[in-house]
């Protein structure tokens, strides 16, 4: 925490994971500070798992009250009326994590999400979201890109048993040990919303039928208004119309976008939790510093 | 919510899970949310310090406690109307028999040993009981399936054994670091502060095998009027002067080895004895033995950093005075335990003097106490993402889904984008000897190996039965059990004490014998074939047994040998390493591949046929919208 060294407190408490990743690493945790927002079941295994592991600091950002979706993929909160009564979700959340590890502040920001202004983002270097509309990815993500410092940003979705993980973390450089020498090389990301404009047609052919059926989807809640997530098997004629328009347009095959998939996207919004578990650890790696969890997107 | 969470498959369900640890904590809470509402929970450990960077249902205030007690009343906290069971207790015990596993309609595991998922393994066999396996070591995971007749059994397949070394290379040639650690801790420390009467290899010179003498025995034990000091230095110019030279007199050893330094106290201390003492005050505040320490003594703060061999020689003395002046009275009976932070300050010392003599890099404290002790590194991601991978296969179990059982390994680094690697299950093995009662073969010398020998090195070491029943056709030769007939348990014992060939009904060559365990409803058929010699290096026990599953050993020669802890395994099964070696190529036991052993693991080089197709669930990484650029090389 303060100093250079870790605490013995810290040294006892992490030893198995310092035989992980190391003492430096471990420091270096101990320095992050996470901003979060949107806490349904992924966040909230996310956040479980970063604050186990020792970083510095942890914001929450959540107004909503608790309703029974809420409470369904959330195991931080207490199903007991008197105890969530009148307290938002980022609230209860934050009494409960703080549990888990005494030594990292946890502490809850109060207000919208879009609302907040790039010197409020540069206090951090992690940011993840959950649970918005494209357009407030979009804007924040460019409120992010704009801190001098680089922040990294993340958007985590997790629909039914599917999930998908966006990641930006501008120009990251790393090295890459080979046999007896050491290449430096860096990866430039694009944003958000140079990564969403790509045409179908120019991605990887192996690019999952996931992340086109997401892009349907975000589309069509943009489009019509909704908050994410605020979507049912009504809609599923208006998704498969959008489908077909935003297919032609690109001239790219609507088969490569199962219409399948795509009702059970609409049916069934609320998480499954073990896909939480998974895509909570595996985002909760990325902190750790794993350093080949690059890459743009991971479907679930 | 959720449909799959409604399902009938689901909240009908009765569960048991094996294990309150990391998977288990994950498990747990990942289970009640997914809408489980009987779930057992069986674990024998109780909570640790150590436990809590991962296990979060622990709090600092519960060490001490039941994992399994503690696990429930975290989990009814936030879903208080399903029902948990929790039993603090070793799944080992009678109790846990195959009548109460047939309750359940699929179990789970989340152990960290090999011993006790091969009991679990047999006993849902015996009950028909689906079985999801899974393990983890820092990154890497996996998740597997079993069900009787239709997957491999989780015995099909070869599992590493915990790595055993060469007595000769413990006592006279190391080479690795972890060597000296063995030496250290299981010669060194258990001659000084264990159980006397046990048998102890710390003289044996490298050309005779012979044990020490009467002379040796003395060496180790205090005079009447020795002071502590004058104690410890002896012993410090004993076993690394005396020992060394006595070993460099045998010319043979060292043709093509490098010569090791023997080392004596006068050498490396450049001050007088008197002035050697630590700080004995920074100790007698604490009446607690376990936070007496050298290093607190001697003001060395960090464990990480890597002493040097002044440093470890005085926290060798140190380490020796402070166990006879602070903790005499457990002298004789202590074992090293990983916890002890003076048992691990001395055997580092120890092992980083031997180290220095033979030229071998040093250690710090963080490191040795991990190799000492079998420490399993962990983290929470890892755990959960396989928890969650676990409760996706148990759900497809109880739909009897059996098209989409998958094996799922989490890899470390991603591989053809994938980072979890879904594979399909193979069918059963059908030469194991657990699922499909192949009979196996011992080689053996009837005439001079006795029933005791086959009992604990065949059937209790090997084929890990806990409560045998031993019968050559109609005749019981020996049996475990509470209930026994006096005239019976001292048949039994007699029997013991035989060679096999004298029996009340002679075991020669050409006879099968038929071994159980009735608790694990394990039958085996052992085919005896008589040998006159057998290999005192390479067959040390004097039997053979083959056409079971031998896991490959990493090292070339199977010398009967000293191990660096025993039975306990980490968490990991077939894929991962077992102990965390620093100097060893890690070979990974091959899993996915059919019944060959000693190819590459199938996590670096899938065959596309077996690799799950696209609509499967995977995990894929899309990095081709990013922009590359090699940056110039650094030297």
């Amino acid at each position: 925490m303060d100093g250079e060294e870790l605490t013995e407190q810290e040294t006892a408490l992490y030893d198995r994971q310092i035989r992980v990743w190391g003492v430096d690493a471990q420091r270096r945790l101990s320095k992050a500070h996470i901003l979060v927002s949107g806490m349904k079941g992924t966040v909230v295994e996310f956040c479980k798992n970063i604050v186990l592991a020792g970083v510095g600091s942890l914001t929450l950002v959540d107004s909503r009250e608790v309703t029974e979706e809420a409470l369904s993929a959330n195991f931080l909160i207490p199903p007991d009326e008197n105890v969530y009564s009148g307290k938002t979700l980022a609230e209860l959340c934050c009494d409960s994590l703080k549990d888990f590890n005494p030594m990292v502040r946890v502490s809850v920001e109060k207000g919208d999400i879009s609302s907040f202004g790039g010197d409020f983002y540069g206090r951090f270097d992690v940011v993840v979201i959950s649970s918005c509309s494209f357009a407030t990815k979009k804007l924040i993500n460019e409120k992010c890109r704009k801190v001098s410092k680089r922040v990294a940003f993340y958007t985590v979705d997790c629909r039914d048993s599917c999930g998908e993980i966006y990641v930006d973390l501008q120009n990251y450089t790393y090295s890459k040990k080979k046999l007896d020498e050491t290449d430096e090389c860096q990866l430039q990301y694009p944003s958000f919303e140079e990564a969403v404009a790509i045409p179908w047609r120019a991605l990887p052919r192996k690019v999952t039928k996931l992340y086109l059926a997401m892009r349907v989807i975000e589309r069509f809640e943009e489009a019509e208004g909704r908050n994410p997530g605020e979507i049912s098997i009504a809609d599923l004629p208006g998704v498969l119309k959008l489908k077909k328009e935003l297919c032609d347009a690109q001239s790219f095959n609507e088969s490569h976008v199962p219409d399948a998939l795509l009702e059970r996207l609409v049916s069934d919004t609320s998480e499954f939790p073990p896909v939480c578990a998974i895509l909570g650890g595996i985002l909760g790696q990325v902190p750790a510093l794993n350093p080949l969890l690059m890459q743009t997107h991971f479907h679930f | 919510m959720a449909s799959h969470q409604r399902s009938p498959a689901i909240k009908g369900a009765k569960v048991l899970m094996v294990g309150a640890g990391g998977i288990g904590c994950e498990l747990l809470k990942t289970l009640a949310l997914s809408g489980f509402e009987d779930i057992h929970i069986i674990d024998m450990d109780t909570i640790e310090v150590s436990n809590l960077n991962r296990q979060f249902l622990f709090r600092q205030s519960h060490v001490g406690q039941s994992k399994a007690k503690v696990a429930r009343d975290a989990v009814l906290r936030f879903r208080p109307h399903i029902s948990i069971t929790s039993y603090h207790a070793n799944v080992k015990d009678p109790d846990f028999n195959v009548d109460f596993f047939k309750q359940f309609n699929v179990v789970l595991n989340g152990l960290d040993n090999l011993d006790a998922r091969r009991h679990v393994n047999r006993l849902c066999l015996a009950s028909d009981v689906p079985l999801v396996e899974s393990g983890t070591t820092g990154f890497l995971g996996q998740v597997t399936v079993h069900v009787k007749g239709k997957t491999e059994c989780y015995e099909c397949q070869p599992k590493p054994t915990p790595k055993t070394y060469p007595v000769c290379t413990i006592t006279s040639t190391p080479s690795k670091f972890v060597h000296c650690i063995v030496w250290s801790k299981d010669l060194l420390f258990a001659k000084l502060f264990g159980d006397k009467n046990q048998e102890n290899d710390l003289n044996v010179r490298s050309s005779d095998a012979a044990s020490s003498s009467q002379q040796a025995e003395d060496v180790f034990e205090r005079q009447n009027d020795e002071g502590i000091e004058e104690y410890a230095r002896r012993i410090y110019d004993h076993v690394f002067g005396y020992n060394i030279e006595d070993a460099l007199s045998n010319e043979e050893t060292w043709k093509n080895r490098n010569r090791p330094k023997p080392l004596y106290s006068r050498d490396v201390f450049p001050e007088e004895p008197s002035q050697q003492n630590g700080n004995m005050d920074k100790n007698c505040a604490t009446d607690d033995p376990l936070s007496v320490s050298a290093m607190a003594s001697l003001g060395l703060k960090n464990p990480q950093d890597i002493w040097s061999l002044l440093e470890n020689s005085r926290i060798f003395l140190e380490a020796l005075k402070l166990f006879f002046g602070k903790r005499e009275k457990e002298i004789g009976n202590l074992s090293f335990d990983k916890d002890d932070q003076l048992a691990v300050e001395f055997v580092t010392a120890a092992a980083n003097i031997r180290a220095a003599s033979f030229g071998i890099p040093l250690h710090s404290l963080f490191e040795a106490k991990g190799i000492a002790g079998n420490i399993v590194h962990a983290v929470a991601t890892t755990n959960a993402v396989i928890a969650g991978l676990i409760v996706i296969e148990a759900i497809k179990v109880l739909q009897s889904d059996a098209n989409n059982y998958r094996m799922t390994y989490c890899l470390e680094h991603p591989s053809r984008k994938m980072l979890l690697m879904p594979v399909e299950p193979f069918e059963p093995n059908k030469s194991c000897y657990v699922c499909s009662e192949t009979p196996l073969l011992l080689e053996v010398n009837t005439h001079r190996s006795k029933l005791r020998d086959f009992v604990e090195k065949i059937v209790k070491a090997k084929l890990g039965m806990n409560f045998p029943l031993i019968m050559y056709g109609p005749a019981l030769l020996y049996e475990v059990g509470d209930d026994l007939d006096e005239d019976m348990a001292a048949n039994y014992a007699a029997n013991l004490e035989k060679v096999l060939s004298e029996l009340p009904s002679p075991v020669t060559g050409g006879t099968m014998l038929t071994v159980e365990d009735l608790q694990q409803e394990f039958t085996c058929n052992i085919n005896i074939k008589h040998r006159e010699e057998f290999d005192e290096e390479k067959e040390p026990d004097g039997m053979l047994l083959s056409g079971w599953t031998q896991a490959p050993r990493v090292e070339k020669d199977d010398n009967k040998t000293v191990g660096n802890g025993g039975s306990s395994t980490s968490n990991a099964s077939s894929a991962m390493p077992v102990e965390a070696e620093e100097d060893d190529d890690i070979e990974i036991v091959p899993i996915g591949k059919k019944r060959k052993l000693g190819e590459i693991s199938k996590a670096t080089n899938p065959n596309l046929s077996d690799v799950a197709d696209d609509d499967d669930v995977l995990v894929m990484l899309d990095g081709e919208n990013l922009d590359v650029k090699k940056k110039k090389k650094l030297q």
